[in-house]
């Protein structure tokens, strides 16, 4: 284990709700222990991760470091084989999907998942926070406050001439903006956004790196990225995965100097 | 640049719900009004409109199945067992008021006739310990039938749906599920010991409500009241698909995992729905056995679901309007073709049917996976692109 991730760990587990018996009122998240094991293979080794509340935090890593795998543990997709995931002092380990959505944990995919024979609009409707209950939808029509709310958002992104457009038609780009808009008009306490600038242009890239950032200080989110200059602009925390484990943390500039993350990632 | 988005509505969509619209019109307007001035000017018999009835059934049926598999993306091979709970429910009844008098068991209860089968006694000979089952009793009366005949289909879904859609069984395992459902209850309804009258069926129905089932006037009515109801169903599924609920239910088919971390729980979404479709067959069911005056196990063969799956597919999923024409349009062609015709050189036997429909529905899916109701867009396109002028 190198010194810098035996330096966070001791940094967080100074915190970590195990050893205090109490929640640490800092965080809004916190991962403690987590191992996600398939088939023998240890996909993640977290012995601790605190997320503040209102942080925006990065993750980078090489493929297969198990960033991914850490969103699914987070948003209940996949169990992890031991440890505990903990969200504002509950315990949400063994939580549904739906139930940790609608305690406030929203992701996107890293490909981006829209409802294809939905139109954009729909879409939006969709994600609304608040209608998923089931005999509401019989008869429930959003407000005009909440269709205001979707076209306002939805001419930031460029996607007001496509709003009646069946999101089956739409480009990767359009849907990748389409997806975060759901994510963002959702607002939910904390974001999980898994490659937000996948596949986009410059131009889209840097759009997408202003709306997430807009939202820095009133959400809390977990940004997964591989484009360098993409974490450079969102200027925040970066935590570096490598082979499931935590490898170093702090701010972008900091972390390139490590040696070890240079030799993992960066500098290949 | 767009000051009233919501004015910008998608075209091509539009057309073509108008489109269906406008046939749907035309097929419900042809049976309130044509279907009858042919009837009274004496131009079609009423074996004609009596089947016309018993293949609206069928289409009632086929719109919950629309509901399923067209819209939520659930195939489920049961229909016709939901179908058939309902019609057992409305036989019942017929089978009470049916037959001939004065068989009296122990408890006071007129013995139904077709029981006569599976107790092993002469007309007239009952003794005491043959009674009338208790669970035939509530069929006595019409109310609670019409309450039962959808309630049980509906229970029946539920369950199948509760234990099927919580441990997330889908697409084909479902499909496998629901048809093993199917056969099973099958094989229980054909057992002579379980009072349902076994392979025989309900026999001997009469009567309902005091009318006799053979008089032309009340095959008639039924046929108007059937065709009411397909018209209800049909609003009803519209009202269903244009609600939020609907959008879930195409979300669902979409991708239904996306949608449970948007934090909807979609089994019951699907139970929902599952259970509408249930009881719009049982509707059918019901409708189906005074018009047939003979209720048997052969209407919850395997093959009977499957056949609704072709309807829906034929007709054009997802539209509803489809699957009405479907239904129809199938069993008119089935009606035409199981008839012996002679021909020149060769005579045309029933059993060809089953090829006529094998290609029928294998052109569909290669030509028109559309189905029908896309036709007349498919027709006007080959005109364009024959004289790309006009």
């Amino acid at each position: 284990m190198s010194k810098s991730t035996e330096r966070i760990i001791k940094y967080y587990k100074e915190d970590s709700p195990k050893e205090t018996r109490l929640w640490p009122g800092k965080y809004l998240l916190f991962l403690e222990d987590i191992t996600a094991v398939f088939d023998g293979f240890k996909a993640l080794d977290i012995p601790a991760l605190g997320i503040e509340h209102n942080e925006l935090r990065v993750v980078i890593g090489p493929n297969g470091a198990g960033k991914t795998t850490m969103c699914d543990v987070i948003s209940g997709k996949t169990k992890p084989t031991t440890g505990g995931v903990y969200y504002d002092g509950d315990d949400i380990t063994q939580l549904s999907e739906t139930n940790i959505a609608q305690m406030g944990i929203r992701r996107k995919f890293q490909t981006p998942t829209v409802f294809g024979s939905l139109t954009t609009y729909e879409n939006m409707e969709l994600a609304l926070p608040g209608h998923e209950a089931m005999w509401g939808n019989l008869k429930r029509k959003e407000s005009s406050e909440e269709s205001e709310r979707i076209i306002k958002l939805l001419e930031r992104v460029h996607l007001l001439e496509k709003i009646h457009t069946e999101a089956r038609f739409l480009s990767h780009g359009q849907r990748q903006w389409l997806a975060i808009s759901t994510l963002i008009l959702a607002g939910p306490k904390l974001l999980l956004v898994d490659e937000p600038a996948a596949g986009l242009t410059d131009m889209e890239t840097e759009l997408t790196a202003d709306l997430l950032s807009g939202l820095k200080g009133e959400h809390t989110l977990i940004v997964i990225e591989h484009d360098m200059s993409f974490v450079r602009q969102l200027s925040s925390r970066v935590t570096v995965l490598n082979e499931g484990q935590i490898m170093d943390e702090g701010m972008l500039e900091d972390v390139q100097k490590n040696k070890d993350v240079i030799e993992a990632y960066l500098g290949r | 640049m767009f000051d009233t988005p919501k004015l910008t509505i998608n075209l091509a969509q539009k057309k073509a719900d108008s489109r269906r619209r406008m046939l749907i019109t035309i097929i419900f307007g042809f049976g309130l009004f044509g279907i009858p001035l042919l009837y009274f000017t004496g131009m079609v018999g009423i074996e004609k409109i009596n089947m016309l009835g018993r293949y609206m059934c069928y289409a009632i049926m086929a719109v919950g199945l629309d509901l399923l598999w067209g819209y939520t993306g659930i195939l489920s091979l049961c229909q016709a067992l939901f179908f058939s709970l309902g019609g057992y429910a409305m036989g019942m009844y017929l089978a009470h008021h049916g037959g001939p008098e004065g068989i009296i068991d122990a408890n006071n209860w007129k013995l139904p006739a077709c029981f006569y089968v599976v107790y092993p006694y002469k007309v007239g000979e009952l003794p005491g310990d043959a009674l009338v089952p208790w669970f035939w009793k509530p069929f006595y009366w019409m109310p609670v039938t019409l309450m039962l005949g959808l309630i049980i289909p509906g229970l029946v879904a539920y369950l199948i749906g509760w234990f099927g859609f919580r441990s997330r069984v889908r697409g084909v395992y479902f499909a496998i599920l629901t048809q093993a459902i199917t056969v099973a209850f099958w094989l229980v309804f054909c057992m002579n010991n379980m009072k349902l009258c076994g392979t025989n069926g309900l026999t001997r129905c009469n009567s309902m409500l005091g009318f006799e089932i053979a008089n032309e006037n009340f095959k008639f009515v039924m046929y108007l009241v059937t065709l009411f109801a397909l018209a209800g169903v049909y609003v009803l599924a519209r009202s269903i698909i244009n609600s939020r609920l609907g959008r879930i239910l195409l979300a669902i088919r979409d991708d239904e995992n996306t949608l449970r971390f948007l934090g909807y729980v979609t089994y019951k979404y699907k139970l929902f729905i599952y259970v509408i479709a249930g009881m719009i067959a049982g509707l059918g069911g019901m409708l189906y056995a005074p018009q047939m005056g003979i209720f048997t196990p052969a209407n919850m063969e395997a093959d009977k679901s499957i056949l609704v799956v072709i309807w829906v597919a034929v007709g054009g999923r997802g539209t509803i309007t489809g699957a009405i024409l479907g239904a129809l349009g199938v069993n008119l062609l089935y009606n035409f073709f199981t008839s012996e015709k002679d021909f020149i050189l060769f005579r045309w036997q029933p059993e060809y049917w089953q090829f006529v429909l094998g290609l029928l529905f294998v052109s569909v899916v290669l030509f028109i996976p559309g189905g029908m109701v896309d036709l007349g867009k498919k027709y006007k396109d080959l005109i364009k692109s024959i004289m790309p002028g006009r």
